[in-house]
């Protein structure tokens, strides 16, 4: 098929047909993902404001330097380029899981899904580890025992917007999860093969695809500058 | 994929990769995108590093702080052109969510510059504020308000 020569030659907006080609479902999972991206943008540029608007503000370095089993040892930055990568290799196996879809491979699918299934709980547990460990040290919103970079006492702000921002992102993460289960669930059913199409797991896989791109920008804000 | 076709009338054609060639822009992004992530990392214990010392250089700081944010966005454009096929879709489909996107720019650089707006207000006419935030001496005079929860 000279999809080149169709794209260029079609009247998009005549009628009859989508103008984006694309299915409904996927144009709107689309539209909801930008107002999403709007959210998570608010949230962060919130975080910004506040901390430009601050002299000083704690060293993340200071902070995240901890690593589950390495007690006392200094190891900024290490245990969130862990869950990075476990968030990007989820990413790959659901970009596998939905081109299985195309070829109308159940198995595929039901082995890819499966695998992002598991780099998302690894991904929650190794917040849930995160937050348990930072709460030991006395923080959480409302109480923040970490000094500013400068050594004076700092506000509240910082903890207050790590646990909202990576809250907010973890329940995205966890509700991924669910989707996934749910996709999975119903791609051992059979449910897709019925239907003659797998784009219920392109729209999850957007979804998917999606928390991982929140997730480039909360590791920026956060831990890298 | 004709079976495709009929069930999805709004759709005038469909996308075909093949194995090989998904396989092979896969396997390019996924290197490409932890390639990046390790850069980043680099950089950002290279900042660590310049904190630790007596005086860090605020201009170098600055610039790698800057480079990480240029190689994050590198990283979401891979990330959505190539993860998440927009780069494969018509140009309406890319325009439509690229487009409201731009008010990110007014967005970012609007609210950066207010709160920088708000520290030098403060500053200037809040000489206790200013005081309380800049000097470590303040820090004992502030010491039994200040509830901590660590043991």
């Amino acid at each position: 098929m000279a999809t080149s020569v169709t794209a260029t030659q079609t009247k998009w907006w005549n009628g009859g047909k989508s103008p984006f080609n694309l299915e409904y479902g996927k144009v709107m999972m689309w539209y909801f993902l930008m107002s999403d991206a709007f959210t998570f943008g608010a949230f962060l540029i919130s975080y910004g404001t506040v901390r430009f608007s601050s002299n000083s503000w704690p060293d993340a370095n200071h902070v995240f330097n901890a690593f589950p089993l390495a007690h006392g040892i200094n190891l900024p930055l290490a245990f969130v380029s862990l869950m990075t990568f476990i968030l990007i290799i989820s990413s790959v196996t659901m970009v596998l899981a939905v081109h299985a879809g195309h070829n109308g491979d159940k198995k595929g699918v039901v082995k890819w899904i499966f695998w992002t299934i598991i780099g998302g709980l690894a991904f929650l547990s190794c917040q849930a580890w995160e937050w348990t460990h930072l709460h030991e040290e006395g923080a959480w919103w409302g109480s923040n025992p970490f000094p500013n970079a400068n050594g004076t006492v700092a506000s509240t702000n910082f903890s207050n917007f790590f646990f909202t921002i990576t809250g907010f992102h973890g329940f995205h993460v966890f509700s991924g999860v669910i989707i996934n289960i749910i996709m999975l669930i119903m791609a051992q059913k059979g449910v897709f093969d019925r239907k003659g199409h797998y784009l219920m797991i392109e729209k999850a896989g957007l979804y998917w695809h999606f928390v991982d791109l929140v997730w480039v920008f909360v590791f920026l804000c956060f831990y890298l500058i | 994929m004709e079976h495709q076709q009929a069930l999805l009338p709004e759709v005038t054609f469909q996308h075909h990769t093949s194995d090989e060639d998904f396989k092979k822009r896969v396997r390019k992004t996924t290197i490409i995108l932890s390639v990046i992530t390790l850069i980043e990392l680099a950089i950002g214990l290279t900042i660590y590093t310049m904190h630790k010392g007596e005086h860090p250089n605020a201009f170098l700081v600055l610039a790698f702080k800057g480079i990480v944010c240029i190689l994050t966005l590198a990283k979401a454009y891979y990330i959505v052109s190539v993860f998440m096929h927009l780069g494969d879709e018509i140009r309406n489909m890319i325009m439509t969510i690229v487009v409201p996107l731009m008010l990110f720019i007014w967005f970012i650089a609007a609210f950066l510059i207010d709160g920088n707006s708000y520290k030098n207000l403060r500053n200037d006419y809040d000489p206790h504020y200013k005081q309380q935030t800049t000097e470590t001496k303040a820090k004992p005079a502030e010491e039994p308000e200040h509830k901590s929860g660590k043991e």
